[in-house]
């Protein structure tokens, strides 16, 4: 190892929150082996690099770019663009890259009708002439130009083709660390287009809540119904709990704050569609025998959709709500 | 000819904001522009939403200050139900925050603020960064910065459940509480903190304050705006973060209004510029009069400063008694200069120090009762906390099953917005005059007065070493490049 050339790592951000990119900085100590075995070329919240020396960078020059954040905008497409052509593995990091996350869920609506809520209708603000933001627009002094916003938040692999996702909101960094690690050690990769840094298993694997595997849920509630006991399975209690459609390798955070799962690690490989995971989970959950009966249990499954999908619409079958 | 000139920062803002600077033909400073190149909507797809999965939702809104979000999500979800909180839901909450507070100003003050004095505003940019400060001041203070942020984050953690986006509140109160061990460590910990904090407000003495160079570019650099001034108090106007009203008094420290969360609507307004997604908000009752300084003018600020410049004083003891130092050394309340923010900070963190400690030393906070019981929906709520970069507005409405209809935020550093773009003028028209050859000096003059303001556009450069790169180019107005100064 000592005769090869450090790895060049990139890290980049689209339309985030700076959570992903806190993710890996909280590799705190690790930092400095991470420093030891590879040059990091490029991240923009961190060193000094510019958009210009990576453009001026040869084709494939970086070895690994973790690649955080939705497409939200023009901007982040043509970083994704730029980065793909200058890497040789593009990870997608973390829910938003991965499957849209939470900025996802604005796939419920259209361009217009955010645009409407946040610059028109917002009850604080005052705008009678109807001014929205504009891409190009001319002051006295000349022109301002910000990006343009798009009407679909798009993961990465729906813009550019990705070698792997790294899962989570954000991603846990002991499992980022793990997957350089082996990148390091030159461990085999798997296959591309594999999710590194989660586990294959369920949540509830290594979920520590009791569950006995029965047909318990009688009925559905929201999770300020209960009082939690602390120990017994969401699901179990009646909660809507995301776990048996999420892999695992986050650690149970949510959990053990005792607060349900959401579903940021996205699901096992085997399922192509997150939501259809959850219902398919949850139907073998409930104690019911009669269609009518099942109805009536599901009747209080509050916002399905955005709760089955919270980090996922982008990524799900159907992409988005269709707006007529 | 008129020129203009992008100071992009390509690197740490990328995305997040970028300044453009207009010049005259006699080459002095015509106008300067703050955008913000981004938006992603929570307020409309918030809608639809079951609403207490809102303080797990908005905590993405922003990954270095989510327990703000947290927060004022958890108190509006609380009217909305129209509970309040029990005695030791309140508390857990409010030591969370604390400890937020305490990570937060580590972070501000060490790797933004001290490089710009400890190293110096002119020096080499290579050393002008969070490495440069501990070389200076030596490896053991570098350490104990870390140790003492880990420590506060550590506090996170424990209360919050999910280490980055806090799970902790639930409808009147908190999903989990403190055992008298875990208590323990925190008082021990809090202890910590105001000695630090006490040892850094020395640092701020020793290398900023017995500098003349210093003391004279607060008072008399081109980094002061007269403005109106926000901030949350207690019910003894003392400065408070969690709860209270919010206080604006004007440019002579007159009492401007006094209102309660649900009011917010009869001070605040917000408008809407065609060149950025941000929006710009002022006060109703003054009105939008442009990006003017002064009373006759709606802009405001909502930063630690301001905070101070608008309460009493602080309700803890060793934090008084800085406030009045302060207050006496630089003049009187309120305070206008800038840069003196990083002061207020420093005052601000002492005060998180104290009150960390008060809360873990409470004999509520260990109690079981953690929330309280729910007894219908009420369908509207509003919570307002103080975050790091200002006064935080969350409002909600829904239908009679909780399911939110309409969201309403005003974030923390959108109250700054005007004001950052008024003091980045200011600056720059100091700083750059017909004949002056713009350095990179220069830049990292006028980006000083842009991180006085901590604003959340640069969040993730929290932890970080250094200073923001930037290019910076002069072009004609067909876009030719003239002339190029490049920071890295």
């Amino acid at each position: 190892m000592e005769n090869k050339p450090k790895l060049k790592l990139a890290v980049y951000w689209g339309a985030a929150c700076g959570g992903c990119c806190v993710s890996v900085l909280d590799v705190h100590e690790a930092l400095f082996d991470v420093i030891a075995a590879a040059d990091l070329v490029f991240w923009p919240i961190a060193l000094d690099f510019k958009y210009k020396d990576v453009e001026a960078m040869p084709d494939k020059h970086i070895d690994i770019t973790l690649f955080n954040g939705a497409v939200r905008n023009s901007e982040n497409e043509n970083m994704a663009r730029l980065l793909r052509q200058k890497s040789n593995i593009l990870i997608a990091y973390g829910s938003c890259a991965h499957m849209g996350g939470i900025p996802g869920l604005a796939n419920m609506y259209d361009k217009a009708s955010l645009f409407r809520r946040v610059y028109i209708e917002s009850e604080s603000t005052v705008n009678e002439n109807g001014t929205l933001p504009q891409p190009r627009y001319e002051v006295p002094e000349g022109v301002l130009t910000i990006p343009e916003f798009y009407n679909d938040v798009r993961t990465l692999d729906q813009v550019v083709p990705v070698d792997y996702y790294l899962p989570g909101c954000p991603p846990q960094t002991e499992r980022l660390v793990e997957v350089f690690m082996a990148v390091v050690k030159g461990e085999a990769l798997p296959p591309p287009g594999s999710v590194v840094g989660a586990r294959e298993k369920t949540l509830c694997e290594e979920c520590d809540r009791k569950k006995s595997d029965n047909k318990v849920i009688k009925k559905i509630y929201r999770p300020w119904e209960i009082y939690d006991d602390g120990e017994t399975c969401f699901l179990e209690q009646g909660v809507i709990c995301l776990g048996p459609a999420t892999r695992g390798g986050c650690g149970a955070r949510c959990i053990k704050g005792n607060s349900p799962c959401r579903g940021c690690y996205g699901p096992p490989s085997e399922s192509i569609d997150p939501g259809a995971k959850m219902m398919s989970a949850l139907a073998t959950m409930i104690d019911a025998k009669e269609p009518e009966e099942v109805e009536k249990i599901l009747e209080d499954l509050a916002d399905p959709s955005g709760t089955f999908y919270r980090c996922s619409i982008p990524a799900s079958l159907l992409r988005r709500k269709m707006i007529t | 000819m008129s020129r203009q000139i992008t100071i992009d920062p390509i690197t740490r803002l990328e995305g997040h904001g970028k300044i453009e600077i207009f010049l005259t033909e006699e080459g002095d400073v015509d106008n300067v522009y703050f955008q913000v190149p981004e938006l992603r909507g929570f307020e409309k797809f918030c809608e639809g939403r079951p609403v207490e999965e809102l303080p797990m939702i908005v905590t993405k809104i922003c990954g270095v200050c989510p327990g703000c979000h947290h927060m004022a999500s958890g108190k509006a979800v609380d009217a909305v139900f129209g509970l309040t909180p029990t005695p030791t839901a309140r508390k857990i909450r409010e030591l969370f925050y604390m400890a937020h507070f305490v990570h937060s100003h580590i972070a501000h003050f060490y790797a933004l603020a001290a490089p710009d004095f400890v190293v110096g505003p002119t020096a080499d940019p290579a050393e002008r960064n969070v490495l440069g400060v501990i070389a200076k001041v030596g490896t053991e203070i570098g350490t104990e910065v870390l140790k003492q942020r880990r420590i506060a984050q550590e506090i996170q953690a424990l209360l919050g459940g999910h280490q980055t986006h806090v799970v902790l509140n639930t409808p009147g109160g908190v999903k989990k509480g403190l055992t008298p061990e875990q208590r323990d460590d925190i008082v021990l910990k809090a202890k910590g903190f105001i000695d630090f904090s006490k040892f850094s407000i020395k640092i701020f003495e020793d290398v900023v304050l017995a500098n003349r160079d210093y003391v004279d570019l607060i008072l008399h650099g081109p980094y002061s705006l007269k403005i109106y001034s926000m901030g949350l108090v207690d019910e003894n106007l003392k400065v408070n973060f969690y709860d209270g009203k919010v206080r604006v008094v004007d440019t002579d420290g007159k009492q401007h209004c006094l209102y309660g969360p649900t009011e917010y609507r009869d001070y605040v307004e917000e408008r809407v510029e065609p060149w950025s997604y941000l929006k710009f908000p002022y006060l109703k009752k003054v009105g939008w009069k442009g990006f003017v300084e002064g009373n006759d003018s709606g802009v405001y600020q909502a930063t630690p400063l301001s905070r101070l410049n608008a309460a009493e004083g602080m309700a803890t003891p060793l934090a008084q008694a800085e406030y009045e130092k302060m207050y006496n050394i630089l003049g009187g309340r309120p305070v206008h200069n800038t840069l003196a923010m990083h002061w207020a900070r420093l005052i601000e963190l002492l005060y998180s120090a104290e009150h960390c400690l008060e809360l873990a030393e409470d004999p509520d906070i260990t109690g079981k009762e953690l929330r309280a019981p729910i007894q219908g929906i009420k369908g509207e709520g509003v919570g307002i906390v103080e975050a790091q970069r200002g006064t935080l507005t969350h409002h909600y409405w829904t239908d009679e099953r909780g399911i939110v209809t309409k969201a309403n935020i005003i974030v923390g550093t959108t109250n700054n917005n005007a004001a950052i773009c008024m003091s980045l003028k200011k600056a720059a028209q100091g700083l750059i005059t017909k004949g002056t050859k713009v350095t990179e000096g220069t830049l990292n003059m006028i980006e000083m007065a842009f991180r006085a303001y901590d604003p959340c556009f640069s969040c993730a450069t929290h932890s970080l070493p250094g200073n923001m790169p930037m290019i910076l180019n002069i072009r004609d107005k067909e876009g030719n490049l003239l002339d190029s100064v490049r920071r890295d």
